[in-house]
């Protein structure tokens, strides 16, 4: 027993591989933070199939227990309660240790953490590795506390489900996966957490499965996933095709091989990034994550908004080396980018389901990011990821305390109107105060406005946009200056589309309806609290990065602010190389806008405007008549309807693909497979069996025909020998 | 003195072939069996004279087989009779699919 045990502890200890001198950093229990979540899946699994036996069983006898009573809650509903922020917050804490373990050496190179050899043919070897640097130790700072905080709120948000422990054990999964994908030491490894997000996005959008609608957008977010999805297989392929290997370390050791701008390091990183494209919802694979919102809330706040989708965003900033050395992919990955962070916003700008503008708002969020990768600011894609997953996490947890309410008021009067439906909203910041205001300065962080997260880290990135257009040698200096113009553009519709959403839905008059209105109530404290605590971070988690040129200025306080340009500098072991081979063929950055102006001037311009824009707004929305959505008869025209029907993208990809895929298929089902093949095996068959009845002719039963035929038989043959 | 044995061998085989093939007489039909195995059995006996021993010993094997399936033969035609309480093949014929 002993032994096993010790054997456990050493597969959860694994040997680490720490060669380097100058600091020494020593993992703790790196595998016990991907083995959590894991045993939560399979206690909470177990505990799901139990519940349905449970169930299945109270329903036969007659005694069926009502989940919305707390106390005939059977134990299979209660435990996941605990087993499933429980197992969170321990890889949380385990997190933390080796988080500040790691602050307090300066860390050149990655730790690996070996456990076993996952593949071994010839030369061609993939170890089961966890890698720990400063890139995959803040990727789990993320995961594990903003996912422990997006536990917590769905033990309120999805108390009552009936298939609470199967919630549990798939979200649980899916943390388990995505610790595989930024912990994992290889590409290889990488895909199997790609991959298995891509599951658990499937298995929760598709939660309530009985609704064919939800189940499709399940299926939709799957199929179109799966697409990118190659393109990363292809990547990993030419990969180890030239290095053969697909370690981060060897690769990237060997990257120096490869010709700058040559045709090999373009298509390996343009396939990663239709991989990236996929799963983090750029153009023209973003339909997926609109129909992802049929999932439950929290769902989308973890997976579709703060870890998963920035999946793409933690490739691109891992392969920094190799985008570094492409600069036609790298100029590709930018203005995809900037194109889906306007396009998406112009969405957001006329939807009104309130999980369907923040849907729009993450594919426009994650449209910076790439920009940012893409004009070679890899820190500030990554601030930026870190800021979004803070402050989009709360306007969707706090967008579900909304719909938790709006529902509950419409369950208690037996109406069946959209709790999703902002029209149907007005005035909740009265019932609902603590939602509306940690909500505010959500909206304040993804608007820009100082001092808030994301005016920080957007900021960044346009900066680095602007500052690409104008750095002497960069490539394609225009198109870069075009970018850094449509990214500004998009900031503002952000402050627009974001402000509007809010306005409609917390304040004016309340359109609930006249019964509803009092059943109206604010979330309990097990669904504020995460959103109080994620609106602490979304006010203070720029502060980490303040820039270099701010921090001394209005913006830092006058150097009030302590950490500038913290995540530059953490990051830049990861960076180092990727800049380095900027600067040898690019020579250095040169700091100038394209119109002129400091980064400070920048920064105070777009923070003005944003201000006004979010001013205006409230003023602009405030003074609209909004009408419930059973008064609503408004009739859409020109440019708004095609907004409204966001761009009619949907309507187009089942035109031009879905609809000629079918109709391939289905002459493939009807000619093809039912005709000929089928047709095939058939006429086999009957011909078998109609020889068959043929010679059952000669099988009379009478004993003399047999002997007859048996005497002929052995003439014939004896003749045939003997001539 | 080798040929004329083969030579009634033959004739022996034939008659029993067609004491087979067209008698009705299930009884009948196993005793023309029996012929056939014997004209063979005079054909081994025949040539062991010019190969050796092993045409007789074969014989044996024959003889004693033929007594097992003379048995067994002779318990069906038997059963079949106290069925049918006839032993005319025309009047039966179950072998088949």
């Amino acid at each position: 027993m002993s032994g096993v045990l010790l054997s456990l502890a050493a597969l959860v200890q694994g040997s680490s591989e720490a060669a380097n001198e100058a600091g020494h950093f020593e993992p703790f229990l790196p595998g016990l933070i991907v083995l959590l979540p894991l045993l939560g899946f399979i206690a909470n699994g177990y505990l799901s199939l139990r519940h349905a036996r449970v169930s299945a069983d109270s329903v036969r006898s007659g005694s069926e227990f009502d989940l919305s009573d707390a106390s005939s809650r059977p134990s299979t509903h209660t435990l996941p309660t605990w087993i499933g922020p429980g197992v969170m917050g321990a890889a949380f804490l385990i997190t933390l240790v080796n988080f500040s373990r790691m602050l307090g050496v300066h860390l050149e190179e990655a730790v690996v953490v070996h456990y076993w050899t996952w593949i071994a043919t010839g030369t061609f070897s993939v170890e089961a590795a966890l890698q720990l640097d400063q890139l995959s130790i803040i990727m789990m700072m993320v995961i594990t506390g903003v996912g422990t905080l997006i536990h917590v709120f769905s033990v309120g948000y999805m108390k009552d489900d009936p298939g609470y422990p199967r919630y549990f054990a798939y979200l649980n999964l899916f943390v388990f996966f995505m610790l595989v994908l930024v912990m994992g030491s290889s590409y290889a490894l990488m895909f199997v957490g790609w991959e298995g997000v891509g599951l658990c996005s499937y298995l929760l959008i598709g939660y309530w499965f009985s609704d064919r609608e939800k189940a499709d957008a399940g299926k939709k977010a799957f199929i179109v996933n799966r697409i990118g999805d190659v393109g990363f297989l292809v990547a990993m392929f030419l990969l180890f095709k030239n290095f053969g290997s697909v370690d981060f370390i060897s690769i990237f050791h060997d990257a120096d091989t490869l010709i700058y701008g040559g045709g090999l390091v373009t298509a390996i990183t343009l396939f990663f990034f239709i991989g990236a494209i996929g799963k983090s919802a750029q153009i023209p694979l973003y339909v997926w994550l609109p129909d992802a919102m049929a999932g439950p809330t929290p769902v989308s706040a973890l997976i579709h908004a703060a870890t998963m989708v920035t999946a793409g965003v933690y490739l691109v900033a891992r392969s920094s080396v190799l985008f570094a050395l492409a600069p036609f992919s790298s100029a590709i990955v930018a203005g995809v980018g900037v194109l889906t962070a306007l396009f998406a916003a112009t969405i957001a700008l006329k939807q009104n389901d309130i999980k369907k503008v923040l849907a729009y708002s993450t594919v426009s969020q994650l449209g910076y990011m790439f920009l940012g990768v893409g004009v070679g600011a890899y820190a500030a894609g990554v601030f930026h990821l870190m800021t979004h997953a803070f402050f989009k996490a709360l306007l969707f947890l706090g967008s579900g305390a909304v719909i938790h309410s709006m529902h509950e008021a419409y369950h208690a009067t037996h109406s069946h109107e959209d709790a999703q439906d902002m029209r149907n909203m007005g005035g909740l910041h009265r019932p609902m105060r603590i939602t509306c205001i940690t909500m505010w300065i959500a909206t304040l962080a993804i608007a820009g406005i100082w001092p808030f997260a994301g005016f920080f880290s957007k900021d960044e990135i346009i900066w680095y946009a602007g500052a690409w257009a104008g750095a002497e040698g960069a490539p394609y200096p225009q198109l870069y200056t075009v970018y850094w113009m449509l990214a500004l553009v998009a900031a503002l519709l952000t402050a627009f589309y974001m402000t509007r959403m809010m306005v409609m839905t917390f304040h004016g008059k309340n359109r609930t309806g006249e019964k509803e209105q009092g059943h109206l109530h604010e979330a309990p404290p097990v669904m504020w609290i995460p959103l109080a605590v994620l609106a602490l971070l979304s006010v203070f988690g720029g502060w980490i990065n303040v820039p270099e040129a701010l921090s001394a200025g209005w913006a830092g306080l006058g150097g009030l602010l302590p950490m500038s340009e913290w995540l530059h500098h953490w990051l830049e072991p990861i960076t180092a190389q990727a800049h380095h081979v900027q600067e040898v063929n690019l020579g250095k950055y040169s700091y100038y806008a394209p119109f002129g102006g400091g980064e400070a001037l920048w920064a105070a311009i777009s923070t003005i405007l944003a201000g006004t824009v979010v001013f205006l707004t409230v003023q602009i929305v405030r003074r609209q008549e909004i009408l419930a959505v059973k008064d609503d008869a408004t009739d859409l025209s020109g440019f708004s309807k095609v907004l409204f029907n966001k761009y009619y993208v949907d309507e187009l990809y089942d035109r031009v693909i879905v609809q000629p895929i079918l109709r391939i298929s289905r002459f493939c089902w009807r000619v093809i497979d039912a005709g000929i093949i089928d047709g095939a095996v058939n006429a086999v068959g009957w011909g078998s069996k109609g020889a068959g009845w043929l010679v059952s002719m000669f099988q009379t039963g009478s004993i003399n025909t047999y002997a007859f035929i048996l005497t002929v038989g052995v003439l014939f043959v004896l003749g045939a020998s003997l001539f | 003195m080798i040929t004329e044995a083969l030579v009634l061998s033959a004739i022996l085989f034939v008659i029993g072939t067609f004491g087979v093939l067209v008698r009705r007489n299930a009884m009948i039909m196993f005793l023309c069996i029996e012929l056939q195995l014997n004209a063979v059995n005079l054909s081994f006996v025949a040539f062991s004279r010019l190969f050796g021993i092993e045409g007789q010993i074969f014989v044996f094997f024959v003889m004693t087989v033929a007594a097992a399936e003379a048995a067994v033969g002779l318990a069906i035609i038997i059963s079949i009779f106290r069925h049918y309480e006839t032993v005319n093949v025309d009047s039966f014929n179950l072998l088949k699919w």
